[in-house]
């Protein structure tokens, strides 16, 4: 049963990062980031499980304080700048 | 007996948790603006973490594991929306506009305009309108 929550884990994971890789805006790509973290504190809670060795759940407390960390940090770098996506005429090769 | 139930209700918990969690990152995929998609990443974030978490603690027991398990839940609980809550703030803030569906004639099924709202660029009617 672990094992089914891990494949529903990475599924989750693989669909989010098709949406990191695809997402217009800056903003997307780090809700998608931040989700993709969220799954792995929880596939590192799961896998912890599967394996019989819980202490994996430390690194997933871990992981998720640098998770909120990171996405902050990020969001403050893209603050102030300007949009760096593409320019509008270039729309129709999207 | 009781162990069997146990056991049972966890599977259901770990289940529901990855169909969630699968749910919310279709909803990521294919909504259709940056708005939309943070309320679906919500899902995978709140029901498809608390629903997984439960089951985890269910198989755990009463140890240090299920406290350990609940430090994890209370992270994510308290975390993820303000990560979202700063995200969604910053967009607006730099002008990400929301797709709305009564904006005169920029029907979200335009795909020109809707391109036009998703890079945060003004539409042709000029100022951007409240959400």
């Amino acid at each position: 049963m672990f094992a089914a929550a891990t494949v529903a884990l990475l599924i989750t994971v693989s669909l989010t990062l098709a949406r990191a890789v695809l997402g217009p805006s800056v903003f997307d790509r780090l809700l998608a980031t931040n989700t993709i973290g969220t799954c792995t504190v929880l596939l590192l809670a799961v896998i912890g499980f599967l394996t019989g060795r819980p202490e994996f759940l430390d690194l997933a407390l871990v992981y998720g304080l640098l998770n909120l960390v990171g996405t902050v940090a990020v969001l403050k770098f893209f603050h102030d700048r300007k949009p760096i996506e593409r320019p509008p005429e270039n729309e129709a090769a999207r | 007996m009781s162990s069997l139930l146990l056991d049972i209700l966890s599977w259901f918990c770990l289940l529901a948790g990855g169909l969630f969690c699968v749910i919310g990152a279709l909803g990521l995929l294919r909504m259709p603006d940056f708005y939309t998609r943070a309320h679906a990443a919500s899902v995978t974030d709140t029901l498809g973490a608390g629903l997984i978490l439960l089951g985890l603690m269910l198989q755990a027991g009463l140890t240090l594991i299920t406290v350990k398990l609940v430090m994890v839940g209370l992270l994510l609980f308290f975390t993820s929306p303000v990560a979202v809550h700063a995200l969604a703030k910053a967009a607006m803030k730099r002008g990400l506009l929301p797709l709305l569906a009564d904006a005169g004639r920029t029907s979200p099924r335009a795909p020109n305009d809707a391109a036009r709202r998703q890079q945060g660029l003004p539409g042709q009617e000029g100022a951007p309108s409240k959400p």
